[in-house]
């Protein structure tokens, strides 16, 4: 019997190499992607450039012929990219520290300058991301330390950006967002201080709220005396000499009462005004 | 199906040792050579070399390769060796390909397994790569030799095979969650007024743009973090701590997060859509949550003094108005009575005081009398004996 190979030899050669010229011919440019095609060294033209106002599937994406062995191609990212800085430590006007974390956003839009000025997005990231540092050193470092907490907001980041964008340029590449993603205290005597400060503040409320307390229990009590006076003056001060009398007569029961622990003794005179019926003067 | 079959069958004798295709499918003219045979005979060669003569060759371990048995390999020339491997040799059923001598086992009707298989293996690719099931949550971007072509709904979809046409499924009415931080880890922002605070939140989005999710940012997962990151850490910055403490402070910075990182997100194209920002808790950091802890006992304690106060207020108030009524009470019946009223009171308060008191009345008046001063001092003595 003959194979199937055998049988079809000639025909799967011409198949195989038909695979292996259109392989070698046309590249796949997905969406998020930018290819340069560079002619033995030289770059000749972009596919799937990025326009911003192209729908997609209109871009260029998709399959790109080249002349084999003669045209390179370099496939370059299409998307938003992100540069990361080094978080960097950030000295304000009144002399604090302040550690910084800054991210940028970019696009590269122009791929044949890419492709020569820096080769690989590698390159385009450690290089931005090495601008950015300084840039963002430079622009808060005249801010003092308050502002720099809300250095968000203000032309800060517009300034930031543009500097960056101007770097970015000279690389193909667009600047989209630059902004701080985190703006803390440096570990150690600034973190340390902070939390001291913080302490202090909250024993300061802790120790007015205290006092506080106490003042104003200070006022109920005095209210209520001043209150309770006026009702005794209300009532006694119907009859004052009656008053004297019935009060004297409390008195007297509870000065001479039958628990209180010191037991007295009463000498009285016949003259006593208790006793004058004793005497049978009348 | 029946192709299966008949590979599944043809492995099953292969594992068995035994030749898969029987008799009579050989090529003509060539003996049959046992898979297992002690004493193989190679035509044209008869075993000339005696096991004596041919064991100082063979020390080594024995080269699996070699025909079974003691001839030598260069013995026979490399067509012969082609020749006699015919189809029930040993490399049939393992070894693979290549070579002149290859041949696949045929089927029953006579014809190639080739042919079938290769349909099969197209069959299932076919299968997978052209119909797509897209689920209730999920949509699809179909792209063409990497451009984009459309966007599958939910439903049964068909395409055209890859690598023309590529599906790429996700979901994307589906809240998805993103913690920040991960973990329990303290994580401080700075305050307004340059305090700190331990603040974790989440982040709830979904996809409303898969497109412009698959093809414009690297990677959205992590700009998605960091656009959180920025926002929440702009927003804490312009609030004093107790407000990022309390709970309407709290809603406040949820509400500007949620527009700040829509608005970035939507300036990067992202095709994200933020469905809410949470914060899961702020706490002070815990270097100092003893001192934050110390003001609420302030608190606390303020406000039981403040309580006792208010009791003693209380019973001041209660014992002047008691007093004042029960002498109200007394000032009406003196008023009715004057005098008599004032005897009484005044002889029922004396009975009371000199009935539990010791007494001496004077009555020589002018003398000074001898003072029983024993007598009187016995009581002070008996009362402290007493207690």
């Amino acid at each position: 019997m003959e194979t199937f190979f055998e049988t079809h030899r000639n025909s799967l050669i011409a198949i195989a190499v038909a695979i292996v010229a259109a392989l070698s011919t046309m590249v796949v440019v997905p969406e998020t992607e930018e290819a340069v095609i560079i002619q033995a060294g030289r770059p000749d033209r972009v596919a799937n450039r990025f326009k911003p106002d192209v729908p997609y599937g209109e871009t260029g994406a998709g399959i790109v012929m080249r002349i084999p062995f003669y045209e390179r191609v370099e496939r370059i990212d299409k998307r938003v990219l992100n540069v990361d800085m080094e978080p960097q430590t950030v000295l304000s006007t009144d002399q604090l520290r302040l550690n910084v974390d800054a991210y940028a956003r970019y696009r590269i839009i122009d791929p044949v300058r890419m492709v020569q000025t820096a080769g690989t997005l590698a390159t385009v990231d450690s290089q931005l991301s090495a601008v950015l540092s300084s840039v963002v050193r430079q622009e808060l470092g005249r801010r003092s330390f308050a502002s720099l907490l809300t250095a968000e907001r203000g032309t800060t980041m517009a300034n930031i950006r543009t500097k960056l964008d101007a770097q970015a340029r000279k690389y193909g590449a667009q600047v989209i967002d630059v902004r701080i993603k985190r703006a803390d205290l440096p570990d150690g005597s600034p973190l340390e201080s902070a939390f001291r400060r913080m302490q202090s503040a909250r024993k300061q409320e802790a120790d007015t709220l205290r006092a506080q307390g106490l003042k104003n229990a200070q006022i109920i009590r005095a209210e209520a005396e001043a209150q309770a006076a006026k009702i005794y003056a209300d009532a006694y001060g119907k009859d004052p000499e009656f008053y004297d009398f019935y009060r004297a007569m409390q008195s007297y029961d509870t000065t001479f009462a039958p628990d209180s622990k010191s037991g007295s003794s009463i000498i009285l005179s016949p003259d006593n005004e208790y006793l004058k019926q004793f005497r049978g003067r009348r | 199906m029946d192709m299966n079959d008949g590979l599944g069958r043809v492995i099953g004798l292969a594992m068995a040792g035994k030749s898969p295709w029987g008799g009579g499918k050989k090529p003509e003219g060539e003996p049959e050579v046992p898979s297992t045979g002690d004493d193989p005979v190679q035509p044209g060669k008869p075993a000339a070399d005696t096991p004596a003569d041919d064991k100082p060759k063979r020390k080594g371990p024995r080269n699996p390769w070699l025909p079974v048995g003691d001839e030598p390999r260069r013995s026979a020339s490399i067509e012969d060796i082609f020749k006699h491997r015919g189809p029930e040799g040993p490399r049939r059923t393992i070894g693979g390909g290549g070579g002149p001598g290859f041949r696949l086992p045929e089927r029953p009707g006579g014809k190639s397994w080739f042919p079938l298989a290769i349909g099969a293996i197209v069959a299932v690719w076919l299968g997978f790569s052209m119909i797509h099931q897209v689920g209730p949550k999920e949509e699809g971007v179909v792209t063409t030799f990497g451009k984009y072509s459309r966007t599958l709904t939910p439903g049964l979809n068909v395409t055209f095979p890859w690598p023309i046409q590529n599906v790429d499924i996700e979901q994307v009415s589906e809240f998805r969650i993103e913690q920040i931080p991960e973990g329990t880890a303290q994580k401080l922002m700075l305050t307004g007024d340059q305090n700190l605070v331990d603040l974790s939140y989440i982040v709830r989005w979904s996809i409303k743009d898969l497109k412009q999710f698959r093809f414009e940012l690297a990677d959205p997962e992590a700009t998605l973090r960091d656009v959180a990151e920025a926002a929440m850490r702009a927003s804490v910055a312009t609030k004093q701590l107790d407000d990022v403490l309390s709970g309407a402070g709290r809603a406040d910075i949820e509400g500007s997060v949620l527009t700040r990182m829509q608005a970035i997100l939507d300036a990067y194209q992202s095709g994200i859509a933020v469905q809410g920002v949470q914060i899961r808790k702020t706490d002070p950091p815990k270097e100092v949550e003893e001192a934050f802890k110390d003001v609420s006992a302030a608190q606390q304690d303020a406000d039981a003094e403040i309580n006792k106060a208010e009791l003693y207020a209380q019973q001041v108030l209660a014992r002047a108005q008691g007093d004042a009524a029960s002498f109200d009470k007394i000032y009406a019946q003196y008023k009715l009575a004057p005098e008599v009223t004032r005897r009484r009171l005044y002889y029922e308060t004396m009975e009371r005081v000199l009935r539990n008191n010791d007494k001496t009345v004077i009555e020589a008046q002018g003398v000074t009398p001898y003072l029983p001063l024993q007598e009187v001092r016995k009581r002070p003595a008996q009362n402290e004996g007493a207690q």
